[in-house]
């Protein structure tokens, strides 16, 4: 006890001080949805600027438009309908954000907003906003551009920015690379020969740290897993859905002969399994329920890579795999204590 | 056998325990090392007749009636309930309704304090009576905050024998330490305690059980303990103190679903009602007194042992008033205390603590109407594996029969759902309506 403490005079009457009452628990964890949301952003934040450094303005123009399309559909459509303002809770910052990073750079700007309307239109506020959804409202987006304009996303020329016509460490020179990205050349070339036009394992390097082709948030599978490990390690998404869904597809990958790293590291599936496939509002809530959903990620979208059309298919491996979690909330129900006797 | 791992933390073998909970800041620091100290004597006390839970007491003093320390005031020959004594030498000032911390009205005895009291010790007379009758007399219930009639506890259904006697030392609600206190200052009463109310039950086992964030509270008893009791240290987690919890985290078994603790063959008891009860069957002394933990928002937060009957007021003014922006006061811990409106309430038999909290760290009063985003942060938190966002939902709906079917009875009104929401959606709220409403139906 300090001396100031002590000195501190006897007090004769004491009034009741103006204060709120309510039934307990009277205080509530620090981490309310914005915060969460907040930690989300901070853990994609060293992707994005990234892939604005490696890409130039062009990253920073979509980036910029997916959010404010996202936010201001959201802030919009609450206006319309005159309901109280939700864009502080930051989901739809959060839902621009992803959307933009599921994109690849050259992604025309009106186009990546026409994703965003009907991320946050479509996907969300018409089901009664966050919460409510069934789908993941970024990959709803997605979806939405790649059916609409099916080839701008899949055959873009890589961006240099900055660094424009410096060479990436075992890409080859970059006008042989322009058109497609690794994933498409390698399931071209499967498709065609059964083999590899090249040796998948001399990727890593570029994948993990410095990639140009595919969408922004390809650029660095390092930072993904970083802001993914960060965001478990907060406790703020569990680490059986991106476990079970990284597994799956390395695993599988395996079995199908083919390299379970390159295709781990190619694509979407680090950015899914991290960071859309953890969407709270369509996953399950419960952790066995959480693992399966993984797994469930990873075999649809291993299974639609090597024997579908479509190298890309994460997209479509998560949102199948969020219309059946109200199914597998149903089917993993938590055994309530003192229900079934244990050890006697 | 202990029910998960036993692992190695700091200097203690920790017990893990229960699934689910959460770990809010302990927020203990300010009254760990504060020594138990006698609050001053107030001028007037006032003592409710039903400070328990079960039939309320019927006073047995009159108005200008003269009372000494100990002498009953009150008293009911129903099962379930326990004597009100009086703490000090006075005359009685009035009978009249008293708000206590519930909100209930309920019938009160005033007493104006002489100013001069002796607080010797009581004399132990051997009566010849059974330790479940000395405890009766002695007013003794719960004091970890639900106050059930120990002597209650002591008579246990006869096809239930009871095997361990668990004292609960775990004091999981955050700011409180009034238990670790007592647990470090008077280990030998806790542990006389624990052995006799293991030999009124028949039992063949004692475990103090206590979280691993008191490792000094663990040896004190552990010395005082000797082979008699065992000290069992137990994860900090709360609430590891919940009755269900910590038998599952000493014996490894679950209570079934609507059923006592004997049917497990344990028998909770908190360590400070332990020392009630040496206290009783020892030394002659009835409940007249506890340990108060007063802490946050005030000038001088500590641990005070608090005649019953004494104000908040007073016992606020003592540890020198309110500082800081005062958010709440509490009646008990943060997590499963009582808000109070009013001063004038009187510590009772239950009254652990009065915890203030600052505006900044208080939850909010009125709730928004954020859906829940299917974090499933409740149903990871929720100790009895339940689902409270479901709860919550059909709950909101008046839907009776989707909550009885998701188990709403088997909550146990912790708090975790409610603390860790990130909407913060009142779940425990609407979980206790669903009770309610349940139990309305069904009778």
């Amino acid at each position: 006890m300090s001396s100031l403490l002590e000195s501190t005079p006897p007090v004769e009457r004491i009034d009741m001080p103006r204060t709120t009452i309510a039934a307990s628990p009277h205080i509530v964890a620090s981490e309310d949805c914005t915060r969460i949301m907040l930690w989300v952003v901070a853990a994609l934040a060293p992707t994005a600027l990234w892939a604005a450094y490696n890409m130039g303005w062009i990253a920073v123009i979509l980036l910029v438009s997916c959010i404010a399309s996202a936010v201001g559909t959201e802030f919009g459509l609450n206006y319309l309908a005159k309901k109280p303002q939700t864009i502080g809770d930051g989901s739809a910052l959060v839902t621009g954000l992803l959307l933009a990073l599921s994109l690849p750079p050259r992604t025309p700007w009106w186009m990546a907003a026409v994703g965003g309307f009907t991320a946050i239109a479509l996907a969300k506020m018409i089901f009664g906003g966050l919460g409510w959804n069934l789908f993941n409202p970024a990959l709803v987006g997605r979806a939405i551009i790649v059916m609409s304009w099916a080839g701008v996303l899949s055959s873009q020329s890589v961006p240099g920015g900055w660094y424009r016509g410096i060479n990436v460490a075992g890409t080859g020179t970059l006008d042989a690379i322009s058109g497609a990205t690794r994933l498409a050349i390698a399931a071209a070339d499967r498709t065609a020969s059964g083999a590899y036009g090249f040796d998948l394992s001399s990727q890593y390097v570029p994948l993990l740290f410095r990639n140009l082709e595919g969408s922004l948030g390809e650029v660095s599978g390092a930072l993904l897993i970083a802001g993914g490990v960060f965001l478990i390690l907060k406790g703020i998404i569990d680490w059986r859905i991106p476990a079970g869904y990284i597994g799956t597809v390395a695993l599988m990958s395996w079995a199908f002969g083919s390299d379970p790293v390159f295709n781990v590291l190619a694509g979407g599936v680090l950015l899914g399994a991290f960071f859309m496939a953890t969407d709270y509002v369509t996953s399950p809530m419960t952790r066995a329920g959480r693992l399966i959903f993984g797994i469930g990620c990873g075999v649809f979208n291993v299974t639609t890579r090597f024997f579908g059309p479509m190298p890309e298919t994460t997209t479509f491996a998560i949102l199948f795999m969020n219309g059946l979690s109200p199914l597998i909330d149903r089917a993993f129900v938590p055994r309530t204590f003192g229900w079934v006797k244990r050890n006697g | 056998m202990p029910a998960q791992g036993v692992v190695r933390r700091g200097a203690l073998l920790t017990n893990s325990g229960f699934r689910g909970g959460v770990h809010p800041h302990d927020r203990k620091a300010a009254t760990r090392n504060a020594s138990v100290t006698r609050a001053p004597v107030p001028a007037t006390l006032v003592i409710p007749m039903s400070q328990h839970l079960g039939a309320p007491c019927q006073p047995t003093v009159s108005k200008g009636d003269r009372v000494v320390r100990g002498q009953v005031i009150g008293t009911v020959e129903a099962m379930i309930s326990a004597p009100v004594h009086s703490p000090v030498a006075g005359e009685v000032l009035a009978i009249r309704p008293q708000i206590v911390a519930s909100g209930q009205r309920v019938m009160a005895v005033e007493i104006t304090c002489d100013p001069e009291q002796d607080f010797s010790a009581f004399e132990s007379v051997d009566t010849g009576q059974s330790v479940k009758d000395v405890v009766r007399s002695a007013g003794i219930v719960g004091l970890g905050g639900a106050a059930f009639p120990t002597s209650v506890k002591l008579s246990p259904p006869k096809d239930m024998p009871i095997h361990t006697v668990i004292l609960n030392g775990c004091e999981c609600e955050p700011f409180l330490t009034c238990d670790h206190r007592l647990m470090l200052e008077a280990p030998a009463r806790v542990i006389a305690g624990a052995s006799i109310i293991r030999d009124a039950v028949g039992a063949s086992r004692a475990v103090v059980g206590v979280e691993d964030n008191k490792p000094d509270a663990v040896t004190a008893l552990r010395e005082a303990a000797g082979d008699n009791v065992e000290v069992l240290a137990l994860k900090t987690r709360y609430p590891q103190g919940a009755e269900k919890q910590l038998i599952y985290a000493v014996l490894g078994t679950e209570v079934p679903h609507g059923k006592l603790p004997a049917a497990a063959g344990a028998l909770v008891q908190n360590v400070g009602t332990a020392a009630a009860v040496a206290d009783a069957v020892e030394a002659g002394k009835p409940l007249i007194e506890r340990i108060v933990t007063v802490t946050g928002n005030v000038a001088r937060p500590g641990n005070y042992l608090t005649l019953l009957g004494t104000s908040f007021e007073a016992l606020i003014a003592h540890a020198g008033g309110f500082v800081g922006d005062v958010g709440r006061v509490i009646a008990g811990g943060p997590m499963t205390g009582m808000g109070v409106s009013d001063l004038s309430l009187p510590v009772v038999k239950g009254t652990s603590g009065v915890v203030v909290l600052d505006a900044s760290e208080t939850a909010p009063a009125v709730y928004g109407d954020q859906a829940c985003i299917r974090c499933g942060r409740c149903t990871d938190a929720c100790p009895m594996g339940l689902r409270p966002f479901s709860l919550g939902i059909y709950a909101n709906r008046s839907d009776w029969k989707r909550t009885e079917q998701l188990n709403a009875m088997d909550c146990i009104e912790c708090g975790c759902c409610s603390y860790v929401c990130p909407t913060r959606r009142p779940l425990v709220q609407l979980i206790r309506r669903a009770k309610s409403a349940q139990m309305a139906r069904g009778a």
